[in-house]
């Protein structure tokens, strides 16, 4: 098969335009004899289940948490952003679309990032409509602050809950049409398989998590939008339950899966504290536009801190490092995320780390609660040569800004972070990576959408601050309703899909089969005890800094683990009843197949973009001397893999990237 | 320093069986951990000896989905204040320490299996009324185009902070969910969006509640000292007042 990535012609200022104007309709009274399946109740899920049942379809909705409303996008802490130029600084439609494309390393879909931009600001006048309480200015107006990587401040907040906020949004907008009997909601729901009939996507499976039920599901369509996969690795900023399972059924049905190297590693969370860790936590980047990154000049400063003699307050301003700011004062701080977490691993790897595994940076709130508390105190006409005022006025306006984040931060650091800095190290947090998909946000299987994180999409090699939230909710309000439009027009006279096919029986049964070998199978070794070593392998050579050897090491390491888990995965318990040990084993097996194939394809990838860093492609000499070195003759293009079977056969399709309207540059943050 | 802790754990197979509490012993605890890791370490365990593992919630792992819900040494979320189960470190407790582990016990928060419990009758009161009718377009007004008082706006976004865990329910003599329909209600109340639907928003989700077998406020305040999000009794007070001019109206 041939990709198309079925990006309509012209200008591309007018594509999305265009192309709606252009699209076939289905008119209202057809909307209720069509059925749509939405897996997954995020940003994503959540405004497209909302939106396809306004508009007049049935909706079916599955999420695997006991309600919508605990999707993971709820985690989501700093912002999201839209080119409104309320600040009035130069923003513009353009200029947000040129900044994506730049900030993801140039290996995104020109066409795609344009209608997301175009698309972005209907979503803040869409949230606010809702009720979503934003931040505001005093006069009543909405609040913006800056994320990495951009000049401007176009990213709207609701303090460090952003996430929370825009997901009850959506879940307001689900809980009017499931009382109106538009959606219907199977809460406590997994998708454990994708149902084609002729070819297109007609159904899923799912097991229902309470009693351990499978269950059959038939529509016309059926929409993807169940997250990221970078609890591959174990460790990460997502939440438990995150998992691939629903994308990699998907990918074993047709679907390809697209740059599945492509993974964000967050510079801003909290260290690992021990073996015991079952998860990380992300401080929102937001913290980057008040917070200054430092570790000590001298190792023998270093050491002092690390043995408690010095405080890292007591350090002098001249013995300290500020090497974001010192290797790119243009953007200092602010320097997008895949080169603040390599700066910050190789300052920790030259020794400078000042935790006790020495893997840990100072992110300092010092200067800029001095800065607010004058400002404050100049604004309320207080003395502000009163070093206890200025510094107490200063924390409340911090407390304002970032307060939860403070408060996560000392309820598992143990430390006040408003009096000593936070100590910060990269985390996993997000994949670019993902289902492929076209301009429809249609899979390579007829019928079947990926939506949100789950998708490829828009980010590129990269993603910038703030951009998640936006892009599923562009997915979700205001794309795919469209988009599956036309696709549902050839589908008005089909009728109800009956679920008692033969494809409906055989995918149950697989379904069954791999449920009932995991109840049987009485190994030695518990799923967390493959999931961590799966992880260790994945942080260690198929992390932050990747090279020939490491990944060829893991393609071989991660398909022994494989076999092993087949043979020695011990899961108590039985199918028919609540059994997570039982839920858990089926999306592990799925990344241990998914890790394979993420190792393959980073290192088929000789060059470094974005997230993807190769210790063979860096800048020899010049200015950007040991800076990412991207290869756009061999390899601009989308590595989308066809599965074939194992992981290791997985056949390479390229699509094409062509950059019209952005010239192909280095990127510089200097 | 790590500790040596004994369990004793609410331990029931499914809704219909009787349930009990089961002791078991945990060591090597470290006081980094947090509660949850530390369930995970007895899972483990038990795993390892062919037991069947707990039960429970959870899933963010950091204090904002409002899956995790322990009922711990007779209060919810446990002994710290301002945080959920999950955010729970082990640091709060020391060697040797007795630990009492329960669901959130409610009549309308059924029990599921041991700690887990079912409380869809929140999303339900939710459905009743815990939106503003507005579809989806691309041209509802600028967002900016009606200026908010910040005040309100900042007292919106607090109340809109819950993370529906039902805490406010565990720790309720009467399990009155008022803490959690007062939040929604006065989310929307401040904000002038949310003017044109608020008496019949505040008469179906307060007679959904009703409905769902959640009791009498009579205000005791547990729900506010328990709430992880720092949920006022202001947002109370502020759901009565709507109700009474509901009720005078309609
Ligand atoms: C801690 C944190 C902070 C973040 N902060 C920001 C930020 O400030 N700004 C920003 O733009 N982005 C941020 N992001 C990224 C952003 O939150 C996510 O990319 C985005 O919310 C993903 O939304 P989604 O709808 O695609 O998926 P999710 O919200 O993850 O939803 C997935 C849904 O799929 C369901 N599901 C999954 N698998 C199955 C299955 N097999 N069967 C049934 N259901 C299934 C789940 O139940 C859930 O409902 C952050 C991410 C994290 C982790
Ligand atoms: S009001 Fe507080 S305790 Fe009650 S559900 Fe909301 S967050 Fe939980
Ligand atoms: S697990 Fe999400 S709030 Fe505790």
């Amino acid at each position: 098969m041939s990709l198309d990535s079925k990006v309509p012609q012209g200008p591309i200022k007018d594509k999305w335009t265009d192309y709606k104007n252009h699209i076939d309709l289905v008119n209202p009274a057809n909307k209720r004899n069509i059925d749509v399946i939405v897996v997954g109740t995020g940003l994503a899920g959540g405004s497209a289940a909302a939106t396809l049942a306004e508009l007049g379809y049935n909706v079916k909705a599955f999420c695997f948490q006991d309600s919508p409303r605990r999707a993971h996008s709820i985690a989501a802490q700093g912002g999201i952003n839209a080119a409104k130029n309320y600040q009035g600084d130069g923003d513009s439609t353009y200029r947000l679309f040129y900044d994506t494309v730049k900030g993801g390393d140039y290996r995104s879909r020109e066409a795609n990032v344009y209608r997301l931009a175009e698309v972005s600001a209907n979503i803040i006048d869409q949230c606010v409509a809702q009720g979503v309480p934003f931040a505001r200015e005093y006069g009543g107006l909405l609040d913006n602050r800056s994320f990495g990587g951009v000049l401007v401040s176009r990213t709207f907040y609701a303090a460090g809950q952003t996430g929370q906020q825009l997901l009850l949004g959506a879940y307001s907008a689900m809980n009017r049409q499931i009382g109106r009997g538009k959606i219907k909601m199977y809460n406590r729901h997994e998708m454990l398989d994708v149902v084609k009939v002729d070819g297109k996507a007609r159904g899923i499976i799912t097991r229902n998590l309470i009693t351990g039920e499978v269950e059959r599901h038939s529509a016309h369509a059926v929409v993807l939008g169940t997250g990221g996969y970078g609890n591959v690795f174990f460790l990460s900023t997502n939440a438990m339950g995150s998992n691939v399972t629903a994308g990699w059924k998907a990918h074993k049905k047709g679907a390809y899966f697209a740059n599945p190297c492509y993974t964000q590693i967050h510079p801003t969370c909290i260290p690992v504290s021990g073996d015991h860790q079952s998860k990380l936590t992300l401080m929102s980047e937001s913290l980057r536009n008040d917070g200054r990154i430092w570790v000590p000049k001298h190792m023998k400063d270093v050491e002092a801190i690390k043995s408690g003699a010095l405080k890292p307050r007591e350090l002098a301003e001249d013995d300290r490092d500020y090497y974001l700011e010192r290797r790119y004062p243009a953007f200092g701080n602010l320097v997008p995320r895949d080169v603040a977490s390599r700066a910050a691993k190789e300052r920790c790897d030259a020794g400078f780390g000042v935790n006790a595994t020495g893997e840990a940076v100072f992110l300092d709130f010092a200067s800029a609660i001095q800065r607010y508390g004058k400002e404050t105190a100049h604004v309320k006409g207080l003395d502000e040569n009163d070093a206890a005022l200025v510094k107490k006025l200063g924390q409340e306006v911090i407390k304002n800004k970032y307060g939860n984040l403070f408060q996560m931060y000392e309820k598992i650091v143990d430390q006040d972070p408003y009096n000593t800095p936070m100590m910060i190290y990269p985390a996993v947090h997000y994949t670019m990576g993902g289902v492929w998909v076209d301009y429809n946000l249609m899979t390579t299987v007829p019928g079947l959408y990926c939506i949100g994180e789950a998708n490829f999409s828009d980010h590129g090699a990269n993603r910038l601050g703030a951009s998640a939230l936006m892009q599923g909710l562009a997915d979700g309000y205001f794309v795919l309703p469209y988009t599956i439009g036309d696709y549902l027009s050839h589908d008005i006279r089909t009728g109800p899909i009956s679920t008692d096919s033969k494809e409906f029986e055989e995918a149950e049964n697989d379904v069954r089969k791999q449920l009932e070998f995991f109840v049987t199978n009485k190994g030695s070794h518990s799923v967390d005890y493959f999931h961590k070593k799966l992880g260790k392998i994945m942080w260690n050579k198929v992390g932050m800094s990747r090279n020939v050897k490491g990944l060829t090491e893991a393609i071989a390491e991660i398909k022994a683990l494989r076999e092993e888990f087949w043979k020695e995965v011990k899961v108590p318990g039985t199918n028919e009843e609540y059994n997570e040990e039982l839920a858990k084993a089926g999306r592990v097996a799925d990344f241990l197949e998914l890790g394979e194939l993420f190792a393959k394809d980073a290192l088929n990838r000789e060059e470094s973009c974005g997230g993807h860093f190769r210790e063979d492609a860096v800048e020899l000499d010049g200015e950007q001397k040991g800076e990412a070195k991207r290869n756009d003759e061999d390899f601009a293009y989308v590595s989308a893999w066809e599965y074939k079977g194992e992981p290791s056969d997985a056949v390479l399709h390229k699509e094409e990237l062509e950059f019209k309207d952005i010239e192909l540059k280095q990127r510089s943050y200097k | 320093m790590d500790m040596n802790l004994t369990l004793k754990i609410w331990r029931q197979k499914n809704a219909s069986d009787k349930g009990s509490m089961v002791d078991y012993k945990v060591s090597d605890i470290s006081p980094d951990m947090s509660f949850l890791e530390m369930l995970d370490v007895l899972n483990e365990q038990l795993i390892n000896n062919d037991e069947e593992p707990v039960a429970f919630d959870h899933d963010c792992r950091e204090g904002i989905c409002g899956m995790c819900s322990l009922y711990i040494n007779g209060e919810a979320h446990g002994p710290d204040r301002g945080v959920t189960t999950c955010q729970l470190h082990m640091r709060m407790f020391k060697d040797g320490d007795t630990i009492t582990i329960e669901p959130f016990r409610a009549t309308a928060f059924p029990v599921v299996k041991d700690l887990i419990v079912d409380r869809s009758s929140f999303d339900r009161i939710q459905h009743a009324g815990g939106f503003i009718s507005v579809n989806t377009s691309g041209n509802t007004i600028d967002a900016n185009a009606t200026p908010i008082n910040k005040e309100d706006a900042d007292d919106a976004f607090s109340a809109a902070t819950c993370i529906g865990c039902g805490a406010c329910v565990a720790s309720c003599k009467n399990s009155s969910a008022m803490l959690f329909v007062g939040a929604k209600v006065s989310q929307f109340a401040l904000l002038p969006q949310g003017k044109i639907e608020a008496t019949d928003r505040v008469l179906n989700m307060v007679k959904q509640m009703d409905d769902e077998g959640f009791g009498n406020c009579t205000n005791t305040g547990a729900c506010e000292v328990e709430c992880p999000k720092g949920i006022s009794l202001e947002n109370i007070a502020r759901m009565n007042r709507e109700y009474l001019a509901a009720s005078l109206k309609g």
